[in-house]
């Protein structure tokens, strides 16, 4: 119904060195299910222990141990699926992709290659207001990760923790409709964020918790119409995947240079090799994995150890009616019931704890001027200090105070922000603050004339001159606004001058 | 569908497994010989049929969510053959 309002953003055209030319993008990402225990073994997916401490053996293949499958993963996964609006497969089942890696003691992945737990969904990408991309996913199915390598600590050596090997990941597979680099890089946004919001994934990208392959190609303008009118991929160009990037900056200008290179190549007459490449951040590349080719068979079989997973409707049904409020229902209420603009709405929703944080401090409060602090004064500090929602020092409550003093007219806009700092820096009640240290705004008319007649008298030169230029008014104000240590009221200040002065 | 030489190298170095190139011939064949029983189960018509995963009617076993092992490192690492500093040691693995 939200996904009508919105146009399709135009794809980005690279001027080639002899035509024009356009991406077609399609994302696989990986992210971490936020469980206690891995998918198939009892041991901890807590980040950052002890290497190989959060290992069960059936995690390090150890002959004779079976995977018994954890089903609050499999609800994270069917929960996964209904937030991106996705068919839920009530069966579906486990394989096996078979290839050699330290890290990966089975000798194999299970994963979901015929039979994902989920299928068909898709995701709205807003590029501006009013314009968004519907991507389609085509799956998101289950798997295993693997372990962690480190290849710095000794010349000779690579050293394996086992830690991560097990945990459970949901890869989401969406179709070719990403139509550029900066669609790539909000698309996962978006995708994290209603992760976040569900609570499938804590979106983690610097541990790894998501991360993305990319898969990138070129064609001529036109050419992508007609695949959409035939789903024939003859009409798009050959691919190459881009391999674990786990930030949206590298995401975007590895898109860039992947297809600058493709063209290159079109253009000087040769093919591009469907291959598998790796950025470089440091040198602005991407190069081919060439090591990974041969192994990209990965003679997948239905794994002998776990029977198809079957889940009931019902149970689907429960998982669906616990579904929290979603980015985009949560962004379109905030622009209904708070009277937001599209962009601060999208600003308080972007995560899920800046929107909870900003509907306790807008409760029963003025929307808007709550809106403007949350994002202007409260947000602004904590990203000054690099911290993030949650590390906030000043709580719901102590801004909704704040907002309730300016409100009542009690504190000007001025000390408002002093009022704040106090807050974010010493913590307390504000209305107690505002008491103790006197800080109230003066709207007593009779004490802001009698301190706007003082100044007068104090002054008899600037009041000849401000007769000839009636600019010079705002003198009088700052001095009564200096004298009052600011605490009266600015518009009550400025009326009050003029009518003294006569102006 | 035939296994040539080639294939049948291929197979073992997938799978890790070393052949002499003079063990490859016998190696093909018998590759072929259980592919050619495959070819035979696959004239029988399923057309309509539920493959069958068990005889007796199961469920897959599901365990909660609950960390209930692992934490035993030592015993972990106790098999290989180079560990240091609570990692498995390997050769160096270059990307």
């Amino acid at each position: 119904m939200l996904d009508l309002t919105f146009e399709a953003p135009k794809p980005k055209v690279i001027a080639g060195a002899q035509h024009d030319w356009e991406l077609v993008i399609g994302l696989e990402v990986h992210a971490q299910v936020s469980s206690n225990a891995k998918l198939f073994s009892g041991a901890s997916t807590r980040f950052g222990a002890e290497p190989n401490s959060n290992v069960a053996f059936v995690d390090a293949a150890m002959p004779g141990m079976l995977p018994v499958i954890n089903e609050y993963c499999v609800a994270q996964a069917v929960r996964t699926g209904l937030g991106l609006k996705a068919a839920i497969n009530l069966k579906s089942a486990f394989d096996r992709k078979n290839y050699f890696y330290p890290d990966l003691p089975q000798g194999y992945q299970i994963s979901q290659l015929y039979h994902p737990i989920v299928g068909e969904g898709e995701v709205l990408v807003e590029m501006g207001p009013g314009v968004g991309r519907v991507v389609r996913i085509e799956r998101i199915h289950l798997e295993q990760d693997a372990g962690k390598s480190i290849h710095d600590m000794d010349p000779n050596m690579s050293f394996v923790d086992l830690n991560r090997t097990g945990v459970a990941l949901m890869e989401i597979v969406s179709r070719p409709d990403i139509r550029g680099s900066e669609e790539a890089a909000a698309y996962v946004v978006k995708l994290r964020q209603i992760l976040r919001y569900l609570g499938t994934c804590d979106g983690n990208m610097q541990n790894g918790n998501l991360r993305a392959d990319v898969n990138v190609s070129i064609c001529r303008p036109g050419d992508y119409e007609r695949y959409w009118q035939t789903q024939d991929f003859a009409h798009l160009g050959t691919r190459c995947e881009i391999k674990n990037m786990n930030s949206m900056r590298f995401i975007q200008a590895a898109i860039e240079v992947e297809a600058r290179r493709q063209i290159a190549i079109v253009e000087g007459g040769g093919s591009v090799d469907q291959e598998t490449r790796l950025y470089d951040p440091d040198k602005a590349e991407t190069r081919s994995m060439r090591s990974k080719e041969e192994a990209h068979d990965y003679r997948y079989f239905p794994c002998p150890d776990l029977l198809p997973l079957e889940i009931e409707q019902g149970w689907v049904d429960d998982i669906a009616d616990s579904l929290p409020e979603l980015p985009d229902a949560k962004k379109t209420r905030f622009m209904g019931d708070f009277g937001l603009t599209d962009y601060d709405a999208s600003v308080l929703t972007a995560d899920v704890d800046s929107a909870a944080y900003f509907e306790a401090v807008a409760q029963g409060r003025d929307g808007k001027l709550a809106a403007n602090w949350v994002i202007n004064e409260l947000f602004g500090r904590l990203k000054k200090e690099y911290h993030t929602m949650s590390e906030s020092p000043v709580s719901a409550d102590q801004l909704g105070g704040i907002v309730d003093l300016i409100t009542r007219g009690d504190i000007s806009g001025k000390i408002a922000k002093e009022l704040f700092e106090i807050v974010y820096t010493q913590g307390g009640d504000p209305a107690r603050i505002v008491d103790e240290r006197g800080m109230k705004q003066v709207t007593d008319t009779g004490a802001i004339e009698a301190a706007v007649d003082q100044i007068i008298a104090d002054n008899p030169a600037q009041v000849e001159k401000v007769q000839v230029n009636p600019k010079l008014a705002g003198w009088f104000v700052g001095q009564v606004m200096k004298a009052t240590g600011g605490k009266a009221n600015p518009k009550a200040v400025n009326q009050i001058v003029a009518k003294k002065l006569a102006l | 569908m035939s296994i040539d030489l080639k294939t049948a190298a291929h197979v073992a170095k997938l799978a890790r497994i070393k052949v002499e190139d003079e063990a490859l011939p016998a190696l093909a064949q018998e590759f072929n010989t259980i592919l050619g029983f495959i070819e035979q189960l696959n004239e029988v018509d399923v057309e309509g049929v539920e493959p069958m995963v068990s005889v007796t009617p199961m469920r897959l076993k599901r365990r909660q969510d609950v960390v209930a092992d692992g934490d035993y490192q030592d015993r972990i690492l106790s098999n290989a053959p180079d560990a240091r500093e609570g990692f498995f040691a390997v050769p160096k693995v270059v990307e």
